[in-house]
């Protein structure tokens, strides 16, 4: 597994609030990387720099460099929207626009400017097949994404991502807002979708992280403490942190 | 022992009734006239709203005996005053529709821009600013408005156009197309910021501009707020007054030139108000006719933006 991801002691302020603290890391390539730790110690900043989402958040401030194949992604000359599309994104609660199922994934492919019908259709199933609601939906692709289950909701949010072809995708605690099934479901899927992407996972459930993931990054108030092989972490922690975060006494 | 016990419990008995009197006359009447009082208070404005009603309805039917109502709604011709006389609400209702459409056309792009600018793209810090100067600008009385037309927007278009006259449908239609902006802009951007932020974040995403994600997330989850509001905005033009009364003359004129002179309803019922036509004449029942006609029309503009609102609202 060749690393993909590098990050080089990465700084990040919130304002005056130091959120990220020396981050340096590596995220191999087609693999599943998780990122587990208390809440507020950072984790999903760090996913959210990694498609510049934070961008969005008035007062933030970077420092140090986050390399993805290669290109430093915080450099002039990153165009961020050709970023954001290589670098799909989950949320913690399904988010489908307010559009029927077929528009919902269509959207991005018609944003970035394909027409045709039959493309979009092609499209549209191969996504939603990889997202493993093909089946569930193929019958009524023109109904709301609104009539569907919240973990169907967010299988569609995964096929609308997949759906611009990224190579990575990051999956922010996508499954905390569904029930065990649903996120059962999640889990599987991600597991066959590393063949083809890679995938960063922020979760605050640490057996999801040991159930799915190859790697697993352990951070604690901004600093990453632990990062190694998802076994070795949990069942030979190095730091006696991480050993009293994943036995439960603390968080 | 036993009587001494029964003694005391007697004792106990002889309470000070008058620490437990809980009638209180004045705060039980105050407590029954209350909302009497405040039903009256509400019952104000929906007693002028029907005797409004009631009035135009009467003083149109009284017209309408003298004027045959289909000569009225369809005569391309009006000449209440001098003789020959004709009441045909035509070219009111023309001159009217001008000023109204050409202030949609400047109204609502200005200000469903001026609303994507403040919900999409301002720091906090500018909306603080901006806002409250558009709400300003809706507070202007509409005669000042009439005089901004007047005194700056006719010289301007007169330069550019010979053949526009001292009154004319573009200048007054114009201005009052910039008095309803911050309707159109407030209301849409209520609208806009009421739309949630994970839709916003899931198309950026995707890889979506800031303005891909205003004209394609934002504007078609806020669409039903943006319609009523336009349609509001729409009425609002129509019954606007003193800016059409002062810029736009007083000639009834079938025409689509908006550089000539036009008459709208609302500037015709201002003049015959303020002239000295006898009370009781077909002048005078005109205007109740004419009324009645703005009444309908933005009764019928409202009850179509509330359709709207409801028809195209996106759930999310």
């Amino acid at each position: 597994m060749e690393a993909l991801i590098n990050i080089n002691k990465l700084n990040l302020f919130y304002g005056a609030f130091h959120a990220l603290k020396d981050v340096t890391l590596t995220i191999p390539e087609k693999a599943i990387t998780a990122f587990i730790g208390p809440s507020g110690c950072g984790k999903s900043t760090l996913l959210r720099t990694l498609n510049r989402m934070n961008d969005m958040i008035p007062g933030t401030r970077i420092e140090g460099g986050i390399a993805i194949g290669g290109t430093e992604i915080y450099s002039n000359e990153v165009d961020v929207e050709t970023l954001r599309k290589k670098v799909g994104m989950v949320f913690q609660q399904p988010n489908p626009f307010p559009k029927s199922i077929y528009d919902n994934v269509a959207y991005g492919p018609r944003l970035h400017g394909i027409t045709s019908k039959k493309e979009l259709d092609e499209i549209v199933e191969t996504s939603l097949k990889s997202a493993v609601l093909w089946d569930e939906v193929k019958d009524h692709l023109k109904r709301s994404a609104f009539g569907l289950s919240g973990g169907q909701q967010q299988r569609l949010c995964i096929a609308r991502a997949l759906a611009v072809n990224p190579n990575i995708l990051l999956m922010d605690e996508a499954t905390s807002a569904l029930d065990p099934i649903s996120t059962l479901k999640i889990e599987e899927l991600a597991q066959e979708l590393k063949d083809k992407y890679t995938i960063v996972m922020v979760t605050h459930n640490m057996h999801q992280a040991a159930r799915v993931s190859n790697q697993t990054v352990f951070f604690l108030n901004g600093e990453v403490i632990e990062y190694s092989d998802t076994e070795k972490l949990f069942s030979n922690p190095t730091d006696q942190r991480t050993e009293d975060y994943i036995s439960g006494r603390f968080g | 022992m036993q009587s001494e016990g029964l003694q005391s419990i007697d004792q106990a008995q002889t309470v000070n009734k008058e620490l437990y009197e809980f009638k209180n006359k004045r705060v039980s009447i105050m407590n029954k006239l209350m909302p009497v009082v405040l039903f009256l208070c509400a019952s104000v404005s929906v007693l002028t709203t029907i005797g409004i009603v009631f009035t135009l309805i009467t003083e149109t039917y009284q017209f309408f005996k003298q004027i045959p109502i289909l000569d009225f709604l369809f005569g391309t011709k009006w000449s209440p005053l001098i003789p020959p006389k004709s009441f045909g609400v035509l070219p009111l209702l023309s001159g009217t529709l001008m000023i109204t459409f050409i202030a949609c056309l400047v109204a609502i792009p200005l200000g469903l821009a001026s609303a994507i600018y403040l919900s999409e793209y301002a720091p906090k810090r500018v909306r603080k600013i901006i806002k409250p100067i558009l709400e300003v600008l809706a507070g202007v009385p509409t005669i000042v408005y009439g005089y901004f037309a007047l005194s700056l927007v006719t010289p301007l278009i007169q330069s550019l156009f010979d053949s526009a006259g001292v009154f004319n449908a573009l200048s007054a239609g114009i201005v009052v197309g910039i008095m309803i902006i911050p309707m159109v802009s407030s209301l849409s951007e209520d609208a806009m910021s009421a739309v949630p932020r994970s839709l916003r974040d899931g198309a950026y995403a995707l890889g979506a501009t800031r303005f891909e994600v205003a004209l394609k997330i934002v504007v078609p989850a806020a669409f039903s707020g943006i319609v009523a509001s336009a349609v509001l905005a729409f009425s609002r033009a129509i019954g606007e007054t003193m800016i059409v009364t002062v810029a736009a003359g007083s000639t009834p004129n079938m025409t689509v030139n908006p550089l000539d002179s036009i008459q709208t309803m609302t500037a015709y019922i201002v003049q015959v108000s303020l002239g000295d036509t006898p009370h009781g004449s077909i002048e005078y029942g005109s205007i109740f006719a004419v009324g009645m006609t703005l009444f309908v029309i933005t009764f019928l503009l409202n009850i179509l933006a509330q359709y709207i609102a409801r028809k195209f609202r996106e759930e999310y």
